[in-house]
């Protein structure tokens, strides 16, 4: 099971990003773990200066935009 | 070609009159509402598709350890080419704390981005001309650089949140960018999408009140108010700016009516500046990272600076 985080202190963009994820989630029956990281401590910690940002795994794999379907697809 | 959408749509659809207020009003809304919304798609793709290519962690790159008027400038021009979402603003803030970058040269940066951005510059240039676009990038970025000089001298290191200190970010992960030609295309077609869904609502009110205030607020009113040139006009203005909030866009057709009208361009600008980039939303949100004192002077800094760039614009054009 994939650890998916959502980093972003709740703008409009950060809840698309998270919305979408369990959307593409459902869509191909990937089980996974949907955290939205909102404390900005915990966010600063990977190192990214524009929000919204995907954590997969521990690892920051996207930053600054919300991400394309097909991308998301990807990291499933 | 948007005026004769306008004429059609006013007085061949609704067969209005043209020199009713209902008609010029309903005349001039149809044909700044067409006007605005294909200027706002083609320019939003095109900064889109740069803005791919110029994440705030490279502009961050771009501005550490750079000799402090570079850097300044630097921050100015970055600033005003990347508008970011507010809610943005609080991990910047820490991204260019913690790569050393001195508070004032942040403070420049954290002016020049909501004001200046390329929406605003380009509906400016469409519906007020290119010389007031001008006017008001130069003086945006002018009160950015010396907006962040004079925080500089207040010595706001004081008032920053401890916790800021301490974080250490994560080296900053290389994050595979969007620099490819099909993936700029599909950052920019998801710019276009979201910035048009979320202003559109504010493009046509803007449009709407400045339809209103073409169509039926009499001359002699606004002669008498905001024409003459007091001196307390221009403060007036920036204080009226203050609850407002909307980003530069929405006021621009404001500022239209208002010009039309009469009003000196220095108190117009001075208002649209303080709506842009004097908005107490924002400041709540830098409130996580830096304390009242701060911010309070942060705000009275642009405050005065708009006030003395409105008096300049009205004293010598």
């Amino acid at each position: 099971m994939k650890k998916i985080k959502v980093l972003g202190s709740g703008c409009s963009k950060c809840k698309a990003t998270a919305r979408m994820i369990k959307e593409v989630a459902h869509e191909k029956g990937a089980a996974i773990e949907l955290e939205k990281v909102e404390d900005i401590k915990e966010i600063m910690v990977y190192g990214l200066m524009s929000t919204p940002g995907v954590v997969i795994d521990g690892k920051l794999v996207h930053a600054g935009s919300v991400p394309a379907r097909g991308q998301i697809r990807q990291w499933m | 070609m948007f005026k004769l959408f306008g004429d059609w749509f006013a007085y061949e659809i609704l067969s209005l009159n043209p020199v009713s207020p209902t008609g010029r009003a309903v005349q001039f809304f149809a044909m700044d509402v067409s006007k605005i919304f294909m200027l706002l798609v083609g320019v939003i793709y095109i900064m889109g598709f740069l803005r791919a290519l110029l994440s705030p962690e490279r502009v961050r790159g771009y501005v550490r350890s750079k000799p402090r008027w570079l850097a300044r400038l630097l921050a100015v021009i970055l600033g005003a080419a990347t508008p970011f979402c507010s809610c943005s603003s609080v991990p910047l803030f820490i991204g260019f704390v913690e790569a050393g970058i001195p508070l004032g040269v942040t403070f420049s940066f954290l002016i020049a981005s909501p004001m200046i951005n390329e929406v605003a510059a380009v509906l400016l240039a469409g519906i007020l001309g290119l010389k007031i676009a001008a006017l008001y990038v130069a003086v945006g970025m002018a009160v950015a650089y010396i907006g962040g000089i004079i925080m500089e001298l207040f010595r706001p290191e004081r008032w920053v949140e401890d916790y800021v200190w301490k974080i250490h970010m994560g080296n900053s992960i290389k994050v595979q960018s969007e620099a490819s030609l099909s993936g700029s295309h599909r950052f920019a077609v998801a710019e276009v999408k979201e910035i048009l869904k979320r202003i559109w609502k504010w493009v046509v009110i803007g449009v709407a009140a400045g339809a209103l205030f073409h169509g039926y607020v009499p001359n002699e009113w606004i002669q008498a108010h905001l024409v003459n040139n007091s001196f307390w006009s221009v403060p007036l203005a920036v204080l009226l700016g203050v609850p407002l909030y909307s980003n530069a866009t929405g006021v621009i057709p404001i500022a239209e009516a208002m010009l039309g009208k009469g009003v000196p361009i220095g108190t117009t600008l001075a208002l649209m500046m303080s709506i842009a980039a004097l908005s107490l939303p924002e400041m709540l949100i830098l409130r996580k990272v830096i304390r009242w004192p701060a911010l309070v002077r942060f705000a009275a800094v642009l405050a005065l600076a708009f006030t003395l760039a409105g008096w300049a614009f009205n004293m010598y054009l």
